[in-house]
This record gives structure tokens, sequence and C-alpha cells, in this order.
């Protein structure tokens, strides 16, 4: 049934019947293709996805003042809550077990000039922690250390696009840029996986900021990396913990909602985690969908291939052919069809998602990627599906009796 | 050769039966040429297709070179066909996208005859056909009287016991059909035995022996003069 001779046979009938070839092949290669298309896609929907909230720390916590919306404690609503030094010093000290770190941030925005190049560029007063929270990727020099804190050192680290900017090729390390009047030393430049704007940065201490403002010790806002084994619910307790320290502190009214917020990277993750779940359902959805669709269009090919061979099923047997022989080789000649067309199909697809790389990300479609396993298993599944759905008409055709065969026109 | 006794045959046609053959005897010696007439609907393609194993009769039986076809599969009247029988449609009935020798290599290559020994084979059938020259052309390439050579080339390159041709010259102008004709009693005179089936008077008188066929008995079954064709060719 294998021999040489058999796959001659069915090569030459393959390579005769052009049309019918490309009927079947096409209906294969398509559905495959776009099986493979469209879980690619998804795949890079999910990546744009984690690409946009997973270039910051998860186990961080946000603590932003804001203004009381009622009166407490003899104090008026609507009044203005500052954060300082202390608050950053009694936050560690009270909840030291659960803290990995903690760092002011306080954010202003100057000119900045080097040579005459100038631009405008967002500055961060920031301790050598913020390192962490941001993911902060040193690619020349140093970050912030706590030395610099102390000594209130007019120290720089400037982003990748602001070295790029202000110094085009030069060294921009050692060199001095002139920041709202006072000048700073370039010690690192940084990069940022979370986009352009996060390489548009420069970070100084806190400290240093804080001596530009008439040497006050107000702080904008607070990040605090926490111990990630406290895992989600530990993570829920600091926050509520740290409200309550917080407004005791600043003799805010607990019910008050206003006073201070917290944003909880770790119950965002939780929501984003959960959305990237339903896309992925989504996926698979659209992978079955896509599948089932192929396989009725490859059954429907396949039932119409062997309608169209009746006479010549009929010719075949009054020659002498067997149901069994005439059944093996439709069979054979259309899962070598589908197997050929199926796997370039395949590998069409793969090789297109492999090329788009980032060209789609206008479209939220970052890296589109399809596990090889999946793609090898859908096409594999359509294969078979097509010789099911092949078998099915080629086993009734060889059981006319080739008299009727013979009478189809 | 053949041995036919008491063969009936009907058809379920809704709630009605449609008796075609109502009990034939019949037999045929090795090398005889045969015409079986009959006007439409006198039961003579049903007698044929019987014979040829391509349907199968209600009652009676059927002997074929001392062997019983009886109680066939699909299989065995499979491998019957190419062992003992030859056909030759009206229709031709070559596959359209095979060659002329790929066509009448067909039926060794379900006797598991090796590719080179059937392409041989093929060639030296159409060669005796007259045909060596358009071996390597398809069907649509050749006239109706070529593919019905190309088709008796096809059914010989077998070697069957006996050639069965349903209205060989049915489809072809009468120039044609002599020609045909011609070859079938060439191939006659070699020996081989061939059963025709035809409505055409002259055709059955190129045979040595003509049986009439009506509603589903035979009528008359006689021994005629054979009117060669080559005269006319």
């Amino acid at each position: 049934m294998f021999s040489r001779d058999t796959w001659k046979e069915i090569f030459d009938t393959i390579r005769k019947n052009k049309l019918r070839t490309f009927l079947t092949g096409f209906t294969m290669a398509l559905g495959i293709f776009i099986v493979v298309i469209l879980v690619g896609f998804t795949n890079g929907l999910q990546n744009t996805f984690e690409k946009f909230f997973g270039d910051d720390a998860t186990n961080t916590l946000f603590i932003f003042p804001g203004r009381t919306s009622m009166p407490y404690k003899g104090y008026t609503s609507n009044r203005r809550i500052q954060f300082d030094n202390s608050d950053l010093e009694d936050i560690e000290e009270t909840f030291a077990m659960f803290i990995d770190y903690i760092t002011p941030r306080i954010t202003r925005s100057s000119l900045v000039n080097y040579k005459g190049e100038s631009n405008n560029y967002t500055n961060r007063g920031v301790a050598p922690a913020h390192q962490f929270s941001e993911k902060t990727i040193i690619m020349k020099g140093r970050f912030l250390n706590e030395n610099d804190i102390s000594i209130r050192a007019k120290y720089a680290v400037i982003g990748r696009l602001v070295a790029k900017d202000l110094f085009k090729d030069e060294e921009p390390i050692g060199k001095f840029i002139i920041m709202g009047d006072i000048a700073f030393k370039v010690i690192g430049v940084f990069q940022d996986d979370g986009g352009d704007n996060e390489e548009r940065l420069i970070y100084i201490p806190y400290t240093t900021r804080q001596l530009i403002e008439k040497g006050n010790d107000k702080i904008a806002e607070i990040v605090v990396g926490f111990n990630p084994s406290i895992g989600y619910a530990g993570a829920m307790a600091l926050e509520k913990n740290i409200t309550k320290l917080l407004k005791e502190k600043k003799y805010i009214a607990r019910e008050d909602r206003s006073g201070i917020f917290i944003r909880n990277i770790a119950d965002e993750l939780k929501q984003n985690q959960q959305f990237a779940q339903v896309l992925g359902f989504i996926a698979l959805f659209f992978a079955i969908g896509t599948i089932v669709a192929g396989i009725i269009g490859v059954s429907n090919i396949m039932i119409f291939v062997v309608k169209e061979r009746t006479k010549e099923i009929g010719i075949r047997k009054a020659l002498g052919a067997s149901p069994r022989v005439v059944i093996s080789t439709i069979l054979l000649e259309a899962t070598t069809i589908t197997i050929l067309s199926g796997f370039s199909g395949m590998f069409a697809g793969v090789i297109i998602l492999q090329n788009l790389g980032g060209k789609l990300e206008d479209y939220f479609i970052t890296n589109p990627y399809i596990d090889l396993g999946f793609a090898l298993g859908a096409t594999l599944i359509l294969i078979i599906f097509g010789s099911i759905a092949g078998y099915i008409p080629a086993k009734r055709a060889a059981r006319i009796k080739p008299i009727v065969a013979l009478r189809d026109e | 050769m053949i041995e036919i006794k008491d063969l009936h045959k009907s058809y379920q046609m809704g709630s009605n039966s449609l008796h075609v053959l109502k009990g034939i005897n019949f037999s045929v010696e090795p090398g005889e040429l045969v015409a079986i007439m009959g006007s439409s609907g006198s039961g003579k393609s049903t007698l044929l297709n019987i014979l040829g194993m391509l349907d199968e009769a209600n009652s009676g039986t059927y002997t074929l070179d001392s062997v019983p076809i009886v109680d066939l599969n699909e299989t065995k009247a499979a491998e019957y066909r190419n062992k003992f029988l030859g056909f030759i449609f009206q229709s031709f009935n070559l596959i359209n996208y095979k060659s002329a020798v790929e066509n009448v290599a067909l039926p060794l290559y379900y006797q598991g005859k090796s590719r080179k020994d059937r392409n041989a084979i093929a060639l030296e059938y159409l060669d005796r056909v007259g045909l060596k020259p358009w071996a390597n052309h398809l069907p649509s390439e050749l006239s109706g009287g070529q593919k019905q050579r190309v088709a008796i080339a096809r059914a010989m390159a077998a070697n069957p016991k006996v050639l069965l041709a349903d209205e060989p010259t049915g489809a072809l102008d009468s120039k044609t059909s002599y020609e045909v004709m011609d070859l079938i009693q060439k191939i006659n005179d070699e020996g081989n035995t061939i059963l025709v089936v035809t409505h055409e008077e002259d055709i059955a008188h190129m045979c040595k022996r003509i049986v009439y066929l009506k509603d589903g008995v035979i009528v008359e079954d006689k021994k005629v003069d054979q009117v060669r064709a080559s005269q006319y060719v």
C-alpha cells in the first residue's frame, strides 16, 4: 500500500489535477494560516498589555497626599496634606519587617542646558532605592547613593534620551548640565523599558531638591517597596496600616477618603492579570473558532473532491480496483495535499509573525508569536479532520456499484 | 466460457418492481463473438452488467471460466473483474487526466505489475490498435474513434478471458464504427471471446452469433455469417 509505485501514482494524480489540488491545499493552508496569525496577534496584544504594566516593580505602593474632605480634631476640611522627611522615617521604622525599601519622590520640571543645547525635562528628587521601584537600568556611570543624599550632592542621573538630545555623541559622564540655573554633574545614564517618556527623566538626590527649595523637608509622594513574600493579602494589610498611621499622624478622619491616596501596584496587577486572563480566553475562543471553521472548509472541499471523482472511481473499480485500494488512494492523496499545504500555511504564518516584531505596536500588538506546539497541534487537528472528512465520502463512493458510478456525469 | 442458467433481475422503483430479466439461459464458448441485440428496455445492458459483475442478479447461476460467480463482495468482484474481464464502454470512460498509455496501464497497476512492465505492455497494446504515436496524448486530444481504440487496448491489456463491449460504436459515426468493429473482429480472430451489446443491425451482423432479447427473455439465438468490417474501411 505504501510502495513507491503507490506514491508515484498519487503524486501523478496530484500534479495532473492542479485546480483540485490548489483548492484543497489553499483551503487548508488558508485555514491554518489564519489560526496562526490570529493566535499570534492575540498573544501580541497580551504582550502589549504586559509591557504597559510590567516596566515597574509590582511590589510597590505609591502614597500621595490629598486634601481633607471633613473637619477633624479642630482642623477644618479642605486642608492640604503635606508629607515630610519624618513620615518617611516613621513608615520605615514601623513597618521595617515588611518593607524592602522606601523612597520619596519630588517631581519638578525645568529647562536643562548643555553647551547651547537646551530642553525642558522632568526631574525627580529621589532616594537610591528608587532605582528598584522603577527598574531603572544603568547604562553608564552609576545611580545615586546614600552619600549623595547625605551631602546633598548636585549630581544628576540622566535618561538615555536626555543624553542623546543634549550630548549627541559626546560622553556625558562628568560633564555639567545647567538645570534651573544650578549646575549638576552627570554621574550616570540610564535606560528604562517603560518607553520614551521614562527615558527623558533626570534623577537627583531628594535632599538636593529640598536644599534648592529653601532648605525645607517637604516630600511630594512616597514610594514603598514591600517584601514580595508577604503576598497579596499582606500587601493589602500593609496598605491599610500605612494609611492608618499617616491618618493619625496628619490628623485626618478615619472615614476621610481624600486625605491620603495609595496606589497599590499589587492590587492593580491582580486586576490586570484577570484582564489578561479574559484576553487569553478570548484568544482561545478565537483559535478554536478558527480551527472549527477550518475543519468545515477542509471537509467541504474534501466532500466536493470525492464527489467530483465518482465516475473515475467507477472506472477504476471496473478495471479491478478493490474498495480498499480506492479509499486508500483517495485518502493518501488528500492527506498528502493537506499535510504539505497545512505545514506551508503554518510556516508562512509563523514567519510573518516573526518578521512583524514591533511593526504593529501602534495597533497594540507587540512581538506577536505563536507557541510552536500549539501551531503544530492545530495543523495536525486540521489534517486529521480533513482526512476523516475525506474518508467518509470516499468510503461511500467506493461502496457505490461501479455501474452507478459510471453513470455519474 | 460463460454459463448462465435461469437468470432473473428486477429493479425496485419505489413501490413498483420492474422485472427486467425473466429467466435467461445462455452460454458462450471460448473464441465466440456474440452480439446481444434488442430495443432499449429489452434488458441487454442489464445482462451485460451482470456478466461484467458490475451488477448482481436476483436469482440464477452464473459460471465464468468454470468459476461460480456467487455471493461476491466488492473486493472479490474487483479481483474477478481484473482477472477475467475487459470492458469497452459506449462513452469510452477513459480517465481524462491520464495519457493514453497511462489509461491502458491502469488495469495492470491493479494487478500489481511494476511500472516498467506496465508501460511496456501498455505500449505494446497501443501499438496493436495503431495508436503508439499517440501514447502520451490526453483523451481530450484524441478523436472519438481513437478514444475507443485506447479503451479497447485498455480492455485487452489485462489479458482477460472475456471482452464485454456495451454499445462500443454507439457514440461513433458509421465509418469510425466499422474501424472499431474491424479491430474487434481482428481481436476475435486471435481467439478472444467477445460479447457486444448493440442495437444496430449491421454491427450485430459483423459478429458470428446474434442473441435477440425482448422484454427480458431470449427470443432468438442464431449463428450468422460474419460480415467483415474491413471491406467498409
